[in-house]
């Protein structure tokens, strides 16, 4: 990594680094202290003075999570916490697939480090017994030392008397774990390893890259996504502006940026204020003559059309047949609009081509589904490109897709020395892979008792994942390939008798713009559904919401749950609905105008069920709403650090109010029509209502928390007005119609 | 030729009188503690203060800084111990960061003109300061702490005054 204005050398920068406990972008510390380092495997090493670098591939962006993989590593290794360093490397081929999102760091990362540092505790417990000159047997690990009876030596003695034993993959995924009672650092309070520098300003994101020499960039963006060229640049304008190079039309073999015009200066003002000043024209653009309205027509029409889209495996049956038994049946339309990232750090990369690699500096979430783009793009192999790490300045999806990496590539390419792009916040907002609008239709049919005896649910929108990742897209029921993440979420854990869940691609949404994952993905609308419909179904059946949910999250058949993660099935989504009720003194009587609304959900997919649930307690004047209060309770399984996790849950939880009430964009003519704060406007602060949160104590699997409670918001407010008011909301941002 | 003071140092730039202090500070002197977000002084991240005032560098013409005097988040305090910085730290309120810089020099400000906010004030002024992490709770209740801090320390340098009388 490179600190140019902080006149960092490397050593410099690693020293600074362990003072701190958390170092960025380089790519194990065995090499990096340059002496006899023991590395039981590639994710971590202890050097001779007995330090402990975590090596950690996801990306930092504010879930703390090196300091949460790191406990998990520690506590198994025995390690003394003073003594770990925490490492987020750089992109190498060693660390098999780069990816932070779905939630699914903890729960990726738990099997593994946790067996790697068993791996290593019993490596020096070995070594250790060995030169104690007692049996191993005999001796203990703990705090990183090696005791047997009255001798005691240091793990970094032992590395410092030579320690080479090593562990194959297979060695790795048999070892066995300590017991739950056992842990000392799971679950126990602990200071983020990152908390100081992001009070002190000295946090480096990806926007404080620098190098010697760089020019500094800044794009004019084409009037669409897709299609357009370039047919001419007049920059008589920007050439008045001191600091104003040139404009380069982008040349990009991988159609990541069709249409862009690159405008470089020699810093970000000039660069921001000649990008203003110059004038393209283009030719040509697909979805110029389409709109927010022409995008949800489209997903009615699809959603109507029994043929369309792909059918995911619940169970089978004849829908049809089974609908047509219901005593009591119920048909309704949701519709979600688009909504931004809004990360406050807008995109940006520094590139440059160094010793025959190419360098990208740029916080990113998937590094390795940008580099063979990158490869493509820069006409070279991917091995001689490398994604440098940085904090990321707020992902939430939107650096899943690293295409801002390809501009900065492209013009440092073309011009032969370091570029630095910076996007404006408009810029960011237009290039934005922003969450697809959706329409559903959620059909359900209830016997004469009030039990649901069939579901359909059908969901047409954007599918990020057929243009971003096509191979991350399993097969339906009816062979015909799916976006997993544009579903997620309906394949719900109620049992439901007879249940057909449609995935349905919106051609005309992923042809026109590029859909992208944000926070919290398909179940970010398909709970909206899911929860709204069953709270619908609640009411027809003259039934509580609270008791007609609990009815049907039996725990039995297809959502029993099974070993290791999900065991206990929807009878652990029935314990946080209960207790969430409990909390929020569900069923106490309420003054006219305010009403209770609980809305629950699995998380983000079957395999991995986060369960939660909501409460939102709304009080309603006129067009007015108020969200005085938000109850949750969550089982997330075993909760590694309380304090990021509980931080993870007020996140998530804001974000989905944000959603519920405050923010949507519409696509018009090709772009989205809000780019700044003027006019798209997030939660702030004034807006916060009383936040309850309750952890579930487990003992099971760890799983994510950076989303689940961000589905659930939307639907219990959604739910709390029908209850204050009789009044159905079933489009999303929620608005009520004033009243005459 | 424009020349002011940053964290108590001078400096002087040859940058185009309309340029945004934002840059200036960024990529002229090289602190990058203060952040970029959206140009338009509508998200609070590239919060400093001038001669005492919070303001938003990214709207700030660096000619309008001639001769005054600026702080930024690396010059709050010398060890990074601002009681904002410190209730900051203790209570984890920053996630990804990226805002925390401008919310900590927005709630220094804050504590300057109301010792000890309610949180109506809070809302008042800290509404101008995007999380999009939404770590909110946080900075309410770290705001009330460092207040508290920030009183006991006037408290306690007051009866240490009052002895020596």
């Amino acid at each position: 990594m490179f600190d140019s204005s902080a006149s960092l050398s490397r050593r410099g920068f690693l020293v600074a680094a362990g003072a701190t406990g958390i170092a960025f972008g380089f790519s194990g510390s065995a090499q990096a202290a340059g002496t006899a380092a023991y590395e039981p495997t590639i994710w971590y090493s202890i050097a001779p003075d007995g330090i402990v670098t975590v090596n950690v591939i996801r990306a930092e962006m504010g879930q703390h999570v090196g300091t949460a993989v790191a406990r998990i590593l520690a506590d198994e290794l025995e390690a003394d916490w003073a003594q770990v360093r925490i490492a987020h490397v750089d992109s190498d081929a060693r660390w098999g697939t780069m990816v932070t999102g779905g939630s699914w760091s903890i729960w990726q990362s738990f099997p593994l480090y946790s067996r790697a540092g068993a791996a290593g505790r019993m490596a020096l417990l070995d070594a250790g017994a060995k030169l104690l000159g007692v049996a191993p047997s005999a001796c203990t690990a703990r705090a990183g030392m090696v005791t047997g009876g009255a001798k005691s030596i240091s793990y970094a003695d032992i590395v410092k008397a030579g320690l080479t034993r090593s562990f194959t993959a297979a060695e790795i995924d048999a070892m066995p774990i300590k017991p739950v009672a056992d842990r000392r650092l799971i679950g126990k309070p602990v200071v983020a390893l990152d908390s100081r520098e992001k009070t002190n300003g000295t946090a480096r994101f990806g926007i404080d890259a620098a190098v010697p020499e760089m020019v500094f960039a800044r794009p004019v963006l084409p009037p669409t996504r897709y299609g357009a060229k370039v047919v001419s640049v007049d920059d008589r304008g920007a050439r008045t502006v001191k600091g104003y190079s040139r404009s380069i039309v982008l040349d990009d073999p991988s159609g990541t940026v069709p249409g862009w015009v690159m405008v470089i200066a020699t810093s970000t003002a000039a660069a921001i204020r000649a990008a203003d000043l110059v004038k393209v024209t283009w030719a040509g653009g697909n979805g110029a003559d389409v709109s927010e309205s022409t995008i949800q027509d489209r997903g009615r029409a699809l959603v109507a059309d029994p043929k369309a889209g792909a059918i995911l495996d619940t169970g089978g049956g004849d829908i049809e047949a089974a609908l047509g038994n219901a005593a009591i049946r119920l048909t309704a339309t949701y519709t979600t609009a688009s909504v931004l990232h809004f990360q406050m750090e807008p995109v940006n990369a520094l590139a440059f081509e160094k010793d025959g690699v190419f360098e990208i500096h740029t916080g990113n979430q998937w590094q390795s589904l940008i580099l063979p783009t990158l490869a493509k793009a820069l006409g070279r192999p991917e091995a001689s490109i490398v994604m440098r790490t940085y904090r990321v300045g707020g992902g939430f999806g939107r650096r899943l897709n690293g295409d801002y990496a390809v501009p900065a590539a492209l013009a440092s390419k073309a011009l032969g020395k370091p570029v630095k792009m910076v996007l404006t916040r408009a810029d960011d907002a237009r290039f934005d892979s922003f969450r697809s609008p959706s329409v559903q239709t959620v059909r359900i049919g209830l016997d004469a008792g009030g039990k649901i005896i069939a579901m359909d649910h059908a969901c047409a929108a954007g599918w990020p994942t057929q243009i971003l990742a096509p191979g991350f897209m399993p097969k339906g029921t009816n062979d015909v390939p799916y976006d997993p993440f544009a579903i997620a979420g309906a394949d719900h854990w109620y049992n439901v008798g007879t249940q057909r869940v449609r995935a349905i691609p919106n051609d005309i949404a992923n042809a026109s713009f590029r859909p992208g994952w944000l926070r919290s993905v398909g179940p970010g609308f398909t709970n909206w559904a899911v929860e709204s419909g069953i709270d619908e179904a609640a009411h027809a059946a003259k039934a509580d919401p609270v008791a007609f949910r609990l009815a049907h999250l039996d725990g039995s058949g297809r959502n029993a749950g099974s070993a290791p993660v999900a065991v206990g099935g929807a009878l652990r989504q029935a314990a946080v609905v209960k207790r969430a009720a409990a909390l929020a003194n569900w069923g106490d009587k309420r003054p006219a105008g305010t009403g209770l609304g609980i809305a629950t959900s699995f998380g983000q997919e079957r395999d991995m069920p986060t369960w939660v649930a909501c409460v939102a307690k709304v009080k309603v004047a006129d067009s007015d709403i108020t969200v005085e209060r938000l109850t949750l309770v969550v089982d997330a399984g075993t909760i590694i650090d309380p304090d990021s996790a509980r931080a993870q849950m007020e996140g998530a939880a804001l974000w989905g109010l944000s959603l519920a009430l405050y923010e949507s964009t519409l696509f018009t003519n090709g772009q989205v029509a809000d780019t700044n704060l003027d006019s798209y406007t997030p939660l702030r602060i004034n807006q916060v209502p009383e936040l309850v949160i309750e952890f579930l104590p487990s003992e099971l699997p760890p799983v994510g928390l950076g989303e689940p409670a961000t589905t659930v918001v939307a639907p219990a407010i959604a739910n709390a007005i029908f209850a204050a008011t009789g009044v159905r909301v079933r489009d999303l941002p929620i608005k009520l119609p004033a009243k005459a | 030729m424009i020349k002011f003071r940053i964290n108590g140092k001078p400096v002087q730039s040859n940058a185009e009188g309309d340029t945004p202090l934002l840059w200036v500070i960024r990529d002229d002197l090289g602190m990058t503690g203060t952040k970029f977000g959206c140009g338009i002084g509508a998200c609070g991240a590239c919060t400093v203060h001038l001669n005492g005032q919070a303001v938003r560098s990214c709207s700030t013409r660096i000619a309008d800084v001639a001769g005054g005097a600026v702080t930024t988040i690396e010059g709050l305090d010398p060890a990074g111990q601002h009681p904002v910085q410190r209730a900051w730290a203790k209570l984890q309120v920053p996630q990804c960061g990226y805002c925390q810089s401008g919310q900590i020099m927005q709630a220094a400000a804050l504590l300057e003109e109301y010792p000890t906010p309610t949180d109506a004030d809070i809302d008042n002024v800290m509404a101008g300061n995007l999380c999009r992490c939404m770590t909110y709770v946080r900075i309410r209740a770290a705001i009330k702490a460092a207040a508290a801090d920030t009183g006991k320390t006037k408290k306690a340098e007051s009866v240490e005054g009052n002895a020596h009388v």
